[in-house]
């Protein structure tokens, strides 16, 4: 298609996406539930922002990557 | 505490900033230079998401219930991550279709219906009409925390500061959002002011976290360290704090919300209408949940160091964010932070209000209007425009008066997901929509209908109950005392909260009806049409199909267009259709695809319902068949395969045009270097038969010409005879060999015998020369297959060419043998002046000799042409090394293996 417009590869983010749905939920949510501390601060709030910030950024480099 | 003046002033401030922020956009897309055309603006309006619920509740969330503020964004963060996938669709069928609503976008889809467009609007302004309550509920209680006011529970109307916001927005939506009947439908200077109200609302809070985490507290684990003494607070980051986690709750609160990023009518709004190019949605993607991450970081710092300030029995958590600063001597962040929830509530009340007045104007009264009696008239424009203010001042009145009736009621506190859940029911028709050409209308509207019954009933009617308004015995009993239909346990299920259990029974009802109603009765043209054009978007090209039959007049069709979209634009679209078809106005035929122009232009003013009913009105349609869909669909695709293989054959063509020109430029450089050949030869043979002749007859004039005298005529001319003789022996050997015709007796050859044999006839030469011939030869070299006449000619013609150039005295020539492991190497070497640089490429070809014609010794320059060829007939190398005054070195390769 001559109009596609150059954009990431969508079995890429499709792949993202599922990643983040068994990341975010149970059981993978019972691990991160834990009673842990990183760095002095709850496992459970860090593991969640840390996941999001590594999918935002994976998300980034896909889309920045394959836009050119 | 703040004065109330201040607040109020830096509210009225900020609202005009907002009005400036807004014009400047407008003006500058007047201008043509957008300011929203980037991907960071985009995705900054998208922000408009997070509303003041968002803004303040959520730290009262995470006060209350720990991580469970999460999924609210965490689902936004998933829906982003096939954004690229499924908006960009969206996006394309909006823009292909004229579409400005998400009522106009599922009517469209399911064959333009009237019907389902009015339904979609009803269940929006019954699910969002007390979100706007909300936000204006949240506009005054933050003005209340901040002038530590309480709550005047007879305040006259008239001195109701939600009240003149609500006003100000409402004028603000006129203004900006309903000002003409633009040509796309689109607000630039709205958006850029939402986008600014984006980035305020995320630095105030950000500035509130920071105030909170570094200011109040010595980092995020000093908070947490400190919140170990504080009973209870240690259970708000665990997942089965007070009790068992409800993993079902956090899904589908993460699998709604990721449905709501898409389909909350002021989404759908800045994501789809308001996009400038679809090409920025690949950025906006990440910049937008990165966005949400950033203002959800502090949440939880905010929630717990608050509950540390206050202690447990303090101020309310869903105001730490106005309380922690004003407590703690930094009332300027205070009121930065009220700002920041104003920015939030009018950023949504704006975009949401523009959004559903489009549909309540479009798809609930002017269908009505049509229908009833307004079908002749003039010009349209001002009524629609009319209409659209009214609707604007209409939606947020009713906000504020569902807020001042419901008040502090559960109906309203708990709105926002029951908001969500209600549009959450746009899921399938929707998204089923857009992948699945099946859907038919008439499942789409039993879905919608299903769906949103079943969710008024567990879910909106709970709501008011336990506000009070209705008895609630319902509830716990169920209707009429009937256990199995009690609306927060339906059939006996148990174990899901409120929201989830009327999720799963809205969606399944709703999913089950679009499927099955859609399975059970196959899709009307029209609706297949709809279908096609929707699900393959990406697959038109030039040659999209058009789904309509009919005989119109080309007046009608102008009248029509003058009266939706005034004149001047509708002159502008027949003037452009006019120029790509290349005729005048007057003669424009008023064929299907200009029909199709005209209704999708009006689509964007109407929406697509309204636009059908119009055109069809004024055009005798034929009503279409799947048989004649299917038809137009071949012919469509018939017309875009002419033009692939139309493309694909000249685009061939044009690669053997290039073949056939290459081809032709061998050919003339060929040519050329015939006639070079026959230039030089003839040249060649003429010097010889001149002297001949000059001398022949010089004899025969002069009978008493001297003895002597005769004799070195006679002499001369034998000898020039020979050399026409060896001349053309030369040119004929040459040219047997360039083609190939020449004979050639292989047998086992000793190269080493053939290099003696060549010094030892050549002897003669050097002697006459002074020169001296030194042969370095190994004792023993293999036997080669080659031609030894063949050969030895070329060891001829280089020992004979390296002589000529040798000084007269003290001339010497080397000839080295060299064995390699799979070759033999002929090196010739002379002491002579050289070739210069610039003559040694072209030392190999005919008639090149070297040196200048005036000095260089006599020859026919076909020596070394001949050898070449013959060393390349045999699979070897024939080169030259030299540097000028130093000598020359020719020398040949020949492999042991032939081929190899």
């Amino acid at each position: 298609m001559r109009r596609e417009g150059r954009g990431p590869r969508a079995p890429a983010l499709v792949a993202l996406c599922c990643a983040g749905i068994v990341l975010f939920n149970f059981p993978m949510l019972a691990i991160w539930g834990q009673d842990a501390t990183v760095l002095g601060l709850p496992l459970l709030p860090v593991a969640l922002f840390g996941i999001w910030a590594g999918l935002v950024a994976l998300l980034a480099f896909v889309s920045e990557r394959d836009g050119g | 505490m703040i004065a109330p003046a201040v607040v109020l002033a830096a509210a009225a401030g900020y609202l005009l900033v907002l009005f400036l922020i807004a014009a400047w956009g407008d003006r500058r897309a007047a201008e043509g230079r957008s300011v929203i055309d980037s991907a960071g603006v985009y995705a900054l309006s998208w922000g408009v998401y997070c509303t003041a619920w968002t803004y303040f509740g959520s730290v009262g969330r995470a006060a209350t219930a720990g991580m469970w503020f999460l999924p609210i964004y965490l689902g936004p963060m998933l829906a982003m991550l096939v954004a690229w996938i499924v908006l960009r669709k969206m996006v394309r069928i909006a823009r292909t279709y004229r579409i400005t609503s998400i009522a106009d976008f599922i009517a469209g889809r399911y064959g333009k219906s009237p019907g389902l467009a009015a339904l979609v609007t009803l269940i929006t302004v019954v699910g969002i009409v007390p979100y706007i309550a909300l936000q204006l509920k949240a506009v005054e209680a933050g003005y209340l925390v901040l002038t530590g006011t309480g709550r005047q529970a007879a305040a006259a109307w008239w001195g109701d500061g939600a009240l003149y916001v609500a006003l100000a927005l409402a004028a603000f939506a006129i203004i900006f959002g309903a000002r003409h009947l633009d040509l796309a439908e689109r607000h630039e200077g709205m958006v850029a002011a939402i986008a600014f109200e984006s980035a305020l609302k995320l630095v105030a809070f950000l500035g509130v976290g920071a105030f909170v985490t570094w200011g109040l507290f010595g980092g995020m684990a000093d908070i947490w360290a400190r919140a170990q003494a504080v009973p209870g607070l240690a259970d708000l980051v665990r997942l089965d704090g007070p009790g068992p986690f409800d993993y079902a709750q956090w899904f589908a609160l993460t699998g709604l919300s990721a449905l709501s990023v898409l389909l909350l009518p002021r989404q759908f709004q800045v994501m789809v209408v308001e996009c400038v190019d679809e090409a920025h949605i690949r950025r906006a993607a990440w910049i937008f949940p990165a966005y949400l991450l950033l203002i959800n970081v502090f949440v939880l710092p905010i929630a717990i160091g608050g509950i540390i300030a206050f202690g447990a029995a303090g101020a309310d958590p869903e105001t730490f964010v106005l309380s922690l600063p004003l407590a703690h001597g930094a009332p300027a962040l205070a009121l930065l932070a009220y700002l920041g929830g104003l920015s939030a509530a009018t950023g949504m009340l704006i975009v949401e209000t523009v959004a559903v007045s489009t549909m309540v104007c479009n798809d609930l009264v002017m269908p009505g209007l049509l229908r009833f009696g307004l079908r002749g008239g003039g010009d349209l424009t001002r009524l629609i425009l009319a209409i659209r203010r009214a609707a604007i001042v209409l939606v947020l009145m009713l906000g504020y008066l569902y807020f001042r009736v419901a008040g502090e009621a559960y109906a309203l506190v708990s709105i926002g997901l029951i908001s969500f859940a209600a549009v959450a029911q746009f899921g399938p028709s929707l998204l089923g929509g857009i992948y699945w050409r099946g859907g038919t209308r008439v499942g789409a509207t039993a879905g919608l209908l299903g769906g949103f019954a079943v969710w008024i009933y567990t879910l909106m009617l709970p709501s008011v109950a336990k506000s009070g308004w209705i008895p609630d015995r319902f509830i716990a009993e169920g209707p009429f005392g009937i256990a199995l239909l009690a609306p927060e346990r339906l059939f006996g299920l148990t174990g899901l909260d409120a929201l989830t259990h009327s999720l799963f029974w809205s969606l399944l009802v709703n999913i089950g009806l679009y499927v099955g109603l859609s399975l059970a009765r196959a899709p009307t043209a029209r609706e297949a049409s709809q279908a096609l054009l929707f699900v393959d978007v990406f697959r038109q090209g030039s040659a999209e199909p058009v789904f309509w039959r009919g005989r119109a007049r080309l007046d009608d069709l102008r009248a029509l267009a003058g009266r939706f979209l005034g004149p001047a634009r509708a002159e502008a679209i027949f003037d452009e259709h006019a120029a790509a078809r290349g005729v005048p106005v007057p003669d424009l035929v008023a064929d299907a695809r200009l029909v199709d122009r005209v209704e999708r232009q009006i689509a964007g003013t109407v929406g697509t319902a309204s636009a059908r009913v119009m055109v069809a009105s004024v055009a005798q349609e034929e009503p279409l068949s799947v048989e004649d869909v299917l038809e137009i669909l071949n012919e469509s695709s018939q017309l875009r395969g002419y033009a692939r293989a139309l493309e694909e054959k000249s685009q061939s063509l044009e690669e053997a045009t290039g073949e056939l020109r290459a081809a032709n430029e061998a050919l003339k450089s060929l040519d050329q270097l015939k006639d070079d050949f026959m230039s030089s030869v003839t040249h060649e043979l003429r010097t010889p038969l001149t002297s001949i002749r000059a001398l022949s007859e010089v004899m025969r004039d002069t009978p008493d010409i001297e003895p002597a005298e005769r004799d070195e005529f006679l002499r001369i001319i034998v000898s020039e005879t020979e050399r026409l003789g060896r001349l053309v022996n030369q040119v004929l050997d040459l040219a047997k060999i360039e083609s190939g015709h020449a004979e050639w007796h292989n047998t086992d050859v000793d190269l080493r015998a053939i290099v003696i044999d060549a010094g030892r006839a050549t002897s003669e030469l050097f002697r006459e020369r002074g020169a001296r011939l030194d042969l370095t030869l190994p004792d023993t070299v293999p036997t080669l297959r080659a031609d030894p006449d063949r050969l030895t000619q070329v060891m001829l013609n280089l020992l004979s060419n390296a002589v000529k150039f040798v000084p007269t005295t003290a001339g010497r020539v080397e000839v080295r043998l060299v064995v390699e492991p799979d070759a033999l190497v002929v090196e010739v070497e002379d002491n002579g002046p050289g070739v210069p640089a610039a003559e040694q490429a072209t030392v190999f070809e005919k008639f090149r000799q070297g040196g200048d014609a005036l000095t260089r010794p006599p020859g026919t320059g076909l020596g070394l042409p001949i050898s070449r060829q013959i060393v390349d007939h045999l699979g070897g190398r024939m080169w030259l090394e030299s540097e000028s005054g130093r000598g020359a070195c020719f020398a040949f390769r020949l492999p042991l293996q032939p081929g190899g």
